[in-house]
């Protein structure tokens, strides 16, 4: 990639329990400006500590990571936090605050004036495209589909270069994840955003990432365009990647073109 | 006379304002006090597991102590700390009634409001602590943004189970001078009147669940995001503090204050002492239902300024003496011993209300018992009964020594009981009081005591280092001293233990001027 990598990955290690449990194991990986890249892995395979790691909601043990160019360990970890977008797994919205407050906590705690916080709030609802009456809701009264595109709004709302998102369509059901999922990739697109998407959900990270990262065991499997992973030699990669081609070709025999409803 | 017509009620309420207006004020300043301390000790305990854990065993253990015991000893320590710094710094404050109270609540509501504080923190889902720390919340952005108002409903119910328990307890903060609703409860349990007992407990109890409801409409309205509730319930608090101290400004303080300890015979002589000094054009008010280990501290401290204490009490209680010399021996060294402390010992009443041997009177004819010495020669026969502290006390000793006693059986009885027991035959002989109005009620004879094993008793007016030389107050005082017979102050206790309206303190103590007033 011409561009200088956004987040840039070198040598990090992280354990846990005093050394006994391995999370993260000399990974060095980066992510292009533009690019939205996808962490693919099972449980325990160290993606939620990789993605934590770059906004210091987790400190590495060993090696570097920099953010913009910027050594993560030099920057002021609350500011840091409040200029890269972080969509939690099931939202994790307020459960005390509306869809406005919701959205609009970042630049608040930015200190922004009021009005353009609430002018934000209405511009990230059209974005996510909530209806504007949503605005005063709490999050109990939303679906949850609904739920996680106020999560995504929230996460855009201090206009941030960089999003990292955890698992975040993960409890949806599945024509609304299709939806989200679609509609997050046209945002990503059209604000320029550089991304990082945790999921264990192979499929899903080959139709919407450019790249798909895969991990086990803390240690980074293969990194690569989907065809460059269908290259790939490794035989977990080709585990996780035979499910969705097989669903394909499935599919593709049950459904023959123009049959489709 | 029916409950609703008695004209006690109308009494009671006359106290109400005073009363109520100092329950108020002692608990609410406790229950803020508790949660200023309480709430930043949660915060700051709740992610420490050994600090938590200490804090709440402190807490749980101070809730064990019964109430009254927990006020009582706060007093002691007070007063202590109030010498320390007077000796350190050169200023005293009083360690009487609102500071001791306030202190010891406080201490009390503390439980409550630190577990479910603690409890409702720790119950935040750890996945929006986390998200408040990734929108880029600080510690305390996440605390005062998202953790508290997440956990309120949790402290709320704690300030309110806070609040309640204060408010009740607050009641037995009357024995260490603070006045609140706990004066009806006991001066009503002491003089057999149910209509202020009655009244006590019911005013402490809609004073409760008044400010339980207003604390749970400030919780409706935070939790509801509904300002004008959570305004509506604070105005409603607001509202109670400023009622209750409006009446209390305006009126002027009495220039006065009379004490009495716990019993029947005190609440006479209080009301007794304090008409005397209205009577002379002096302000004067009662505090009344001060226990015994706090009045006379309290007097020489100049918190109270007069009282009656019994000689023999100061004696063997407040200075520990085991001797017993004859009385006006004891008189004079009491004096002197009391004049070290800046204290007057005005003078006697004119009767003594010691502990003696008892028994019906045609029981001692019968078996030509007239003294403790003739006792002695029938004790293996005979059962006695007496207080619970009597058998633990010198004078108990004292009279087994003096005269040889070894009774067949010896009980211990609630004093009200006991004149009953032994004028029915179920005791023999029971340790009474001499100026017990039931002596004379049941017919009881009073046993001569010649070799003087217990120490005299006499009811002695005792008056705080500042009245030393108050004229005025001595002029007031002066026409009691000598005229009170044993008879008199027995009469005076009868009719005071009755339960009608005639019964009160007050109307008593104008009965017996009436009758010595003219001597």
């Amino acid at each position: 990639m011409p561009t200088t990598p956004l987040i840039a990955y070198t040598h990090v290690g992280k354990t846990f329990d005093d050394g006994r449990v391995v999370a993260v194991d000399d990974v060095s990986l980066e992510v292009a400006e533009g690019e939205f890249l996808a962490i693919v892995g099972g449980s325990g395979s160290g993606k939620t500590t990789l993605l934590r790691l770059a906004n210091r909601l987790i400190e590495a043990d060993r090696g570097t990571i920099k953010v913009e160019g910027e050594d993560v360990r030099t920057l002021d970890p609350v500011l840091l936090r409040r200029r890269i977008g972080y969509v939690f797994q099931s939202g994790a919205l307020f459960p005390h605050l509306d869809v406005a407050a919701n959205i609009g906590i970042t630049p608040k705690l930015l200190g922004w004036p009021a009005a353009n916080i609430s002018a934000r709030a209405d511009e990230l609802l059209e974005l996510v495209r909530l209806d504007k009456t949503h605005r005063d809701r709490l999050p109990h009264e939303l679906s949850g589909g609904q739920r996680q595109r106020v999560g995504v709004a929230r996460a855009l709302a201090a206009k941030p270069r960089i999003v990292l998102m955890d698992e975040p369509f993960g409890a949806l059901d599945p024509l609304t994840r299709d939806a989200l999922g679609d509609d997050y990739r046209a945002l990503h697109e059209k604000l320029s955003l550089t991304t990082v998407m945790i999921t264990h959900d192979m499929t899903e990270a080959l139709l919407l990432a450019d790249r798909i990262a895969v991990m086990r065991g803390g240690k980074l499997l293969a990194l690569g365009r989907p065809a460059e992973l269908s290259d790939s030699g490794d035989p977990y990669v080709g585990e996780l990647l035979r499910t969705p081609r097989r669903q394909a070709e499935r599919l593709n025999a049950l459904l023959p073109r123009g049959d489709a409803a | 006379m029916s409950l609703v017509s008695d004209p006690r009620w109308g009494e009671a309420l006359t106290h109400l304002s005073d009363y109520l207006g100092n329950h108020v004020r002692v608990s609410v300043t406790a229950l803020a006090l508790g949660l200023i301390v309480s709430l930043p000790l949660a915060i700051v305990a709740r992610n420490r597991p050994l600090f938590r854990g200490a804090l709440l065993g402190i807490a749980s253990v101070v809730q064990t102590v019964p109430g009254l015991a927990l006020l009582a000893l706060f007093y002691p320590l007070l007063l202590a700390l109030a010498s320390v710094t007077l000796g350190w710094f050169g200023f005293g404050f009083s360690a009487f009634g609102f500071l001791p109270a306030v202190l010891a609540l406080a201490l009390y509501s503390m439980l409550p409001v630190l577990r479910n504080t603690i409890t409702g923190l720790n119950g935040v889902d750890p996945a929006l602590t986390e998200a408040a720390k990734g929108v880029g919340m600080t510690p305390r952005q996440s605390l005062l943004t998202v953790e508290l108002p997440l956990a309120l409903p949790v402290i709320m119910a704690g300030i309110r189970t806070s609040a309640v328990w204060v408010i009740g307890t607050a009641t037995l903060s009357t024995p260490i001078g603070q006045t609140s609703l706990g004066n009806y409860i006991f001066a009503g349990l002491q003089t057999q009147n149910w209509v202020f007992v009655l009244f006590g407990c019911l005013a402490a109890a809609v004073l409760a669940l008044a400010v339980d409801q207003l604390l749970a409409l400030i919780e409706n309205g935070l939790r509801n995001r509904s300002p004008a509730r959570a305004a509506l319930g604070g105005i409603g608090i607001a509202a109670l503090i400023a009622a209750t101290l409006v009446p209390t400004l305006a009126r002027t303080s009495s220039t006065y204050i009379v004490g009495a300890k716990t019993f029947t015979e005190q609440y006479v002589l209080s009301a007794l002492m304090a008409e005397r000094l209205r009577a002379n054009g002096l302000s004067a008010s009662a505090r009344e239902g001060l226990g015994s280990n706090v009045i006379f501290d309290a007097l020489a401290a100049n918190d109270i300024d007069v009282y009656v204490d019994y000689s023999g009490t100061l004696w063997v209680n407040q200075f520990h003496r085991s001797d017993a010399p004859p009385r006006e021996k004891l008189l004079g060294e009491l004096k002197s011993i009391l004049a070290k402390q800046n204290i007057t010992l005005f003078g006697e009443l004119g009767f003594e209300n010691a502990y003696a041997l008892v028994m019906p009177k045609k029981r001692a004819e019968a078996l030509g018992i007239r003294s403790i010495a003739d006792l002695a020669s029938h004790a293996a026969t005979l059962s006695i009964a007496g207080d619970y502290e009597f058998f633990s006390r010198p004078e108990w000793a004292a009279l087994q020594k003096a005269y040889g006693l070894s009774f067949r059986a010896q009980r211990t009885m609630q004093p009200d009981f006991m004149y009953a027991a032994v004028a029915s035959g179920e005791v023999d002989v029971i340790a009474g009081y001499t100026s017990d109005g039931l002596i004379a009620k049941y017919d009881l004879e009073v046993l001569d005591d010649p070799r003087h094993a217990i120490p005299p008793y006499d009811a002695i007016v005792l008056l705080a280092p500042r009245r030393a030389g108050d004229q005025a107050l001595q002029a007031a005082l002066k026409p009691l001293l000598g005229k009170i017979d044993i008879a008199d102050m027995r009469e005076a206790n009868l009719r005071a233990s009755g339960n009608d309206a005639a019964s009160s303190p007050v109307a008593v103590a104008r009965w017996l001027w009436d009758r010595i007033g003219k001597r």
